[in-house]
């Protein structure tokens, strides 16, 4: 028997959990917490705001793909934490956060820095816990990473009132870590069915999902895509499940996709799903998305299937499993009628670059960003015009190198993010592209950079708007612009200089270019402020609630061509 | 949507404070309304039983595999026996 608190207990289970790092802001509820981890091996990062450790340790879990942990205290340090254990549900993230909470004999009193953290917390988690006695963080905390990382990941809240934290308790010994669920295997009629039915198809597409990341199972996605020839969209946060550059890959579908991406899924007369969960953004108006599609879903959670699209065929599934297994079923095929109506989509339909030389062009400083990053390297963005164009342009080649907020879009994430997948990733740089307005929800985190020396290179495009809000005001508000232009206009450069950060402006440079390479190759934190004119607009676009084939602008002039 | 009859969900449920907020919350945020509720402990009160009595309409199978999604649901099944219990009771609300 060994006599320990709650406290300690619970950061013995964090490091059994094979927790190294943790990001949080200390408070009066959580201040036990916080002495017993002094003497841990965790490494602790002092985040300046809470949502900023939230999505710090979903950087972390971004890029490693396992649980990561934020703390705060109670009430302003828990409603802080808020958008980024939403955000983490909606993409589906493994995050445990832990808060402190007011003394049991407290709650319900309206106390100091009270609030009900768990009734806040039930509608954005997948699962969460009010502790009340130091001997049920024996279980909850091992629950909470598993239920964390099993079938569809996400977030876990475990609220620990002070004087759990505190109270004495004896223990013969610790449970075993909290480890994921076996997967849900496919049943062998399905995968023979869903095989014959890519089989027997003629213009089949992939739609690849977030779900293939998680899954790991982008190998087996190659497997297939190569032995059967298979044209494969992504969904956003599908980007780099298969590499930009892959013969049959054709970009991101939806919104902001390329027009031949958007027309190919409208011809194709067989659909996959893997992995997705059908979001309005990517699909555009349920009703007329592939019209002509059978469907094939394949997720492991069930209730996304058929909850906007019903398919010919449900797999609820790992869809690892079942992409390895259908990769061994299908019949080798080159489709050569198909994949040369593809081609020739793609040649009439590209996505329009024009400028992408210059690199105070929105598509041209991502493009030379990348040109200079080794390949290694990592990307976060914010949300906006610039997250949509990085998404166009930035050439993805691995998964979880492309970190971003999809399913809640969340401005303010990109620097946290970035910060945290550096702190996971040491050794590789990560570029956060960022717009003027989402980098001011989260500035203080610079701070963090700076203390932490992360490798983190801030691109900033800065048209001095709201970018996003001033297109959909140009072209769906008859150009009645109001609230999306700053009339202020920061000198970014100077600010994150005043942080300690390195910073350059290519609005000032001689040769934008040379000065880019060299911020770039700076060590840790950097920030490039980069004029953008603010006029440019995110093409094509599918007017919100429409559907995909009707996209506005970036056509290819016949001169071009 | 189709006008619909009324069907009984039963429910296993962990026995804490906080499982109800997480089955009513379910059905509060995809605004579908919940007729009647009735909730005991069993057993030796770590578990309890809910009926739920719903509307029967195109959304009820997202409903039931939203709510087989939650940790504390342990079991859930259509309980066509059940609709007697909410007659039972329904003297005692009026
Ligand atoms: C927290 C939050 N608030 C508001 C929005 C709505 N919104 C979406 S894009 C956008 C503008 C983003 O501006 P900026 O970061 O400068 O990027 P740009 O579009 O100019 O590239 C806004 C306000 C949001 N996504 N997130």
């Amino acid at each position: 028997m060994k006599r320990t608190t709650g406290a300690e207990l619970i950061v013995r289970l964090l490091e059994r959990q094979g927790v190294t790092a943790i990001a949080g802001i200390p408070g009066g509820c959580n201040l036990p917490l916080y002495d017993a981890l002094r003497a841990s091996s965790i490494r602790h990062v002092l985040a300046r705001h809470e949502q900023g450790a939230g999505f710090i340790a979903q950087g972390m879990a971004r890029v490693t793909g396992q649980p990561a942990v934020c703390l705060g205290t109670s009430g302003p340090g828990a409603t802080n934490l808020l958008t980024a254990i939403a955000d983490a549900k909606l993409d589906s993230i493994p995050l445990v956060a832990i808060t402190g909470q007011v003394p049991r004999a407290m709650i319900g009193t309206d106390a100091f820095q009270e609030i009900d953290t768990y009734g806040l917390t039930v509608p954005i988690t997948k699962h969460n816990f009010l502790v009340r006695s130091a001997g049920e963080l024996l279980e909850v905390v091992p629950e909470a990473f598993r239920i964390a990382a099993s079938g569809r990941p996400g977030p876990v809240v475990i609220d620990v009132p002070k004087d759990v934290q505190n109270e004495g308790i004896l223990i013969d010994g610790l449970p075993l870590p909290g480890r994921p669920d076996p997967l849900p295997l496919p049943r062998a009629e399905d995968v023979a069915r869903a095989a014959a039915m890519i089989d027997a198809a003629e213009r089949p597409v992939l739609l690849v999902g977030a779900g293939v990341i998680a899954a790991g199972a982008c190998a087996a996605l190659r497997c297939i895509v190569d032995k059967a020839a298979l044209p494969s969209a992504a969904t956003l946060l599908g980007l780099g499940a298969l590499p930009y550059d892959h013969p049959r890959f054709l970009g991101m579908v939806g919104m902001h996709a390329a027009r031949s991406t958007n027309l190919a899924l409208e011809e194709c007369d067989l659909l996959v799903g893997l992995g997705v969960r059908f979001d309005d953004r990517a699909i555009g108006k349920a009703a007329e998305f592939c019209p002509d599609a059978r469907i094939i879903h394949v997720d492991i959670d069930a209730s996304e299937l058929g909850k906007i699209k019903e398919p010919t065929l449900a797999m609820r599934a790992d869809v690892g499993a079942t992409l390895r297994a259908l990769a061994a079923a299908v019949a080798p095929a080159t489709r050569p009628a198909w994949n040369r109506r593809i081609a020739r989509l793609r040649a009439e339909h590209p996505l329009v670059m024009r400028a992408a030389d210059d690199p105070l062009d929105p598509y041209g400083i991502i493009r030379h960003t990348a040109a200079m990053l080794s390949p290694d390297a990592i990307v976060t963005t914010d949300v906006g015009q610039h997250q949509m164009w990085a998404a166009q342009a930035f050439p993805c080649t691995r998964p979880r190198q492309w970190l971003t907020s999809g399913g809640l879009g969340t401005m303010g994430f990109g620097l946290p993010a970035a910060i945290g997948a550096a702190l996971a990733a040491p050794g590789r740089t990560v570029v956060c592209f960022s717009g003027d307005g989402s980098l001011l929800m989260n500035l203080q985190e610079l701070a963090t950079a700076v203390e932490e020396n992360v490798d983190v290179k801030i691109v900033l495009l800065n048209n001095a708007h709201l970018g996003l809000v001033r297109q959909h005001q140009e072209l769906f508000f008859g150009g009645r612009y109001h609230a999306s232009r700053f009339r202020t206009e920061p000198d970014f450069a100077a600010i994150a200089r005043g942080f300690g950060a390195r910073a350059w402006d290519l609005g000032d440079a001689a040769d934008p270019r040379s000065t880019l390479a060299r911020a770039l190759a700076a060590p840790g934190p950097v920030l490039v402020n980069v004029p953008i004119d603010a006029a440019e607009n995110v093409y094509p676009m599918v007017a919100p609630g429409g559907a995909n084939r009707e996209m506005i602008g970036g056509e290819l002039h016949a001169a071009e061509r | 949507m189709r006008q619909s009859a009324e069907v009984v969900l039963r429910l296993q449920v962990r026995n804490h404070p906080g499982v109800m907020s997480h089955v009513c919350g379910l059905f509060a945020r995809r605004a579908f309304n919940v007729e009647g509720i009735l909730c005991l402990p069993v057993g030796d009160a770590t578990r309890s039983t809910i009926l739920l009595l719903v509307h029967d309409d195109d959304r009820l199978d997202q409903m039931i595999l939203q709510l087989r999604k939650l940790e504390d649901v342990l079991e859930i099944n259509r309980a066509h026996d059940a609709r007697e219990a909410f007659a039972t009771v329904r003297p005692f609300l009026q």
